[in-house]
């Protein structure tokens, strides 16, 4: 099972590499956001995947999860979801302001 | 008492929702402003006090021992930054009373600057590892909104670079994370210092090291400094001072603090990388700093140097060395504050950036030119200014250490710096003056307040340096022992 997870997180990698090179402002955004879900499945699965029963509900089960990994996905997903929703804002802004979203047309500054 | 230790990050993380609550009152945000700073930094100097008497600190949140809990630790070398980070943001607001203009007032420009604060403090004080990764995305965020804050073309588009290069390098801290808890199941770096010297250091926590290093080296702008530039010449002057003075060094207290404590048992491998991505970023740092003509580009480039030449201390890891970087790294964040400062101000006086189109300006602001006169000499390390004793202690290590390419790269370094500010002395300061006395643009008292009040900084610092000697040596001896540190985090009962 964590084989598999982690191919799925190379493909996802992959998946936000390729995103992430192209010159499209949006596009550039939409690798980050896949990028950030790859690394919280690698971080779940560096925990170990499903070694046990669930935490804190009871205390018969003869081992637990561990539930460190879930704790740092969550924190992680809500620090993600936060820059992501500011790159999103900021694009918008650049675009509004400069009237392109080609990363081409935004390299640098005339003046140098 | 101890809860002490988490109101360097509290207080202003509560005075910047406090004064996002304010924000139609300018007056107002400003005395609470002042106030709040005032108050960390008074805790800061009490915890740094306290540590000589009663050795490292430490808070387990919620009673959560270690290595279950998170923690905060302060021994002298966090505690010190945070004294720095105090006096330096305190004086910067002084500067932007008078220079950020109304608009960036009203739009919550002073909750951000505290925003920023409580994450490079608490950045300095967690003793846990991935608490360090959301302490240093507080600070970040707060970045990112304060480069942007205003919204001309220029920020908006070298906040896309910024934005998008710290959103990789954090990618990469999330990585090596999750790494570096599969492979020795802890977090807690007192813990994780343990594991690693007990499994020793095997190639896997090299690479899983050699990634730490490039995340904090994107962050600290070590040898991966390409975003630097661009990004530290758009914002106005306070906020372009703010990152110079305290972003990278976030970084670099990252490096030390990994390279120390966790991974240092290969340091011909992780510590030779370190020399050799410091050695060209002084080159680089230079070529840049003598290439460029525009004032803005040439003080970006001289952060670099100086964060090469800090790394050079950790590089050759001696005792002297790490103090000779301590004592720089403080020097540092104060020179570089008074020298964005006084970029700014030249740039608000003549309008223009470019060196060429400057001139004469001693004749009409003689204290501007002095001050910049005297930031040039402490930059290059003229004894008696604060910039000398850190460069002979990370001398000294360095030829202890019989590193003498570093040595002499560090020293040549020096002279690129003093190369850079000297054609921006003699062109813009010098010569015959391009203004005449109809169209004076008079200086504010408050812009020349905190360039004076820095400038004071770096004189006493550097006549002053016994004073703050037992700290600094404090420091540099828990950096080179990590078990001190170990023991007081696992085992302290305070």
């Amino acid at each position: 099972m964590e084989t598999l997870i982690t191919i799925l997180v190379g493909v996802l990698v992959t998946v936000a590499v390729y995103l992430l090179l192209s010159r499209n402002l949006i596009r550039v955004i939409l690798g980050t956001a896949i990028l950030s879900h790859a690394v919280h499945l690698l971080l779940m699965t560096m925990g170990g995947l499903k070694k046990g029963s669930v935490p804190l509900l009871g205390e018969n089960a003869e081992s637990y999860t561990d539930a460190l990994p879930q704790a740092l996905i969550l924190t992680a997903i809500v620090i993600s979801f936060a820059v992501t929703a500011f790159l999103l804002v900021l694009a918008y802004r650049t675009f509004k302001e400069t009237g392109s979203d080609d990363l081409d047309a935004l390299r640098g500054v005339k003046d140098e | 008492m101890n809860n002490l230790l988490v109101m360097p990050m509290v207080i202003p993380l509560l005075t910047g929702v406090f004064l996002v609550f304010l924000r139609p009152y300018v007056r107002i945000q400003r005395i609470v402003s002042l106030l709040s700073v005032l108050g960390t930094l008074g805790v800061a100097v009490y915890i740094l006090n306290r540590i000589q008497t009663e050795g490292i600190l430490k808070l387990d949140f919620g009673g959560w021992l270690p290595p279950y809990g998170i923690l905060f630790v302060a021994d002298s070398f966090s505690a010190l930054l945070v004294v720095t980070t105090m006096v330096v943001t305190g004086i910067l607001l002084l500067y932007a009373f008078s220079s950020i203009g109304k608009a960036h007032e009203n739009m919550f420009f002073y909750p951000v600057v505290f925003f920023l604060v409580a994450g490079v403090n608490g950045s300095f004080l967690t003793g846990d590892l991935f608490n360090l990764f959301v302490c240093f995305e507080v600070m970040l965020l707060a970045s990112y909104v304060l480069i942007t804050l205003g919204g001309r073309k220029v920020q908006l588009v070298e906040s896309i670079k910024y934005v998008s290069i710290n959103v990789l390098s954090s990618w990469f801290f999330l990585l090596a994370i999750a790494y570096l808890y599969g492979t020795v199941g802890t977090l807690n770096m007192a813990h994780l210092s343990m594991r690693v010297a007990e499994a020793g250091q095997d190639p896997l926590l090299t690479v899983i090291g050699i990634i730490f290093l490039l995340v904090f080296s994107l962050k600290a702008g070590l040898l991966l400094y390409f975003w630097l530039p661009g990004s530290y010449s758009a914002p106005p002057t306070a906020v372009a001072a703010l990152f110079g003075a305290l972003l990278t060094k976030v970084g670099i207290y990252a490096l030390f603090r990994v390279f120390t404590l966790i991974f240092y048992h290969e340091p011909e491998i992780t510590h030779t990388m370190i020399g050799v991505m410091a050695a060209l970023t002084m080159i680089g740092g230079g070529i840049g700093a003598i290439a460029y003509n525009d004032v803005r580009q040439v003080v970006s480039y001289n952060v670099v140097i100086a964060v090469g030449f800090i790394l050079v201390g950790l590089a050759v890891s001696t005792e002297a060395a790490i103090q000779g970087s301590i004592y720089y790294l403080i020097h540092d964040m104060i020179i570089k504050a008074l020298l964005f400062l006084l970029a700014g101000t030249m740039i608000y006086l003549t309008g223009t950036a470019r060196i060429e189109r400057m001139s004469g300006l001693i004749r009409n602001y003689p204290i501007l030119g002095w001050l910049f006169f005297i930031t040039m000499l402490s930059l290059t390390g003229i004894p008696p200014l604060s910039g000398f004793i850190g460069k002979v202690y990370v001398g000294q290590g360095a030829v202890e250490a019989g590193a003498f390419v570093l040595l002499g790269l560090a020293f040549l370094s020096s002279i690129f710096v003093l190369y850079s500010l000297l054609r921006i002395f003699m062109n813009c300061f010098w010569g015959e003056t391009i203004i005449n006395e109809d169209d004076d643009v008079p200086l504010p008292k408050g812009m020349l307040i905190p360039c004076v009040l820095f400038g004071l900084l770096t004189v006493a610092l550097g006549l002053g340096a016994e004073g703050i000697a037992v700290y600094v040596s404090d420091a540099a001896h828990t950096l080179m022992n990590p078990d001190i540190y170990i023991e007081a985090v696992m085992n302290g009962n305070r």
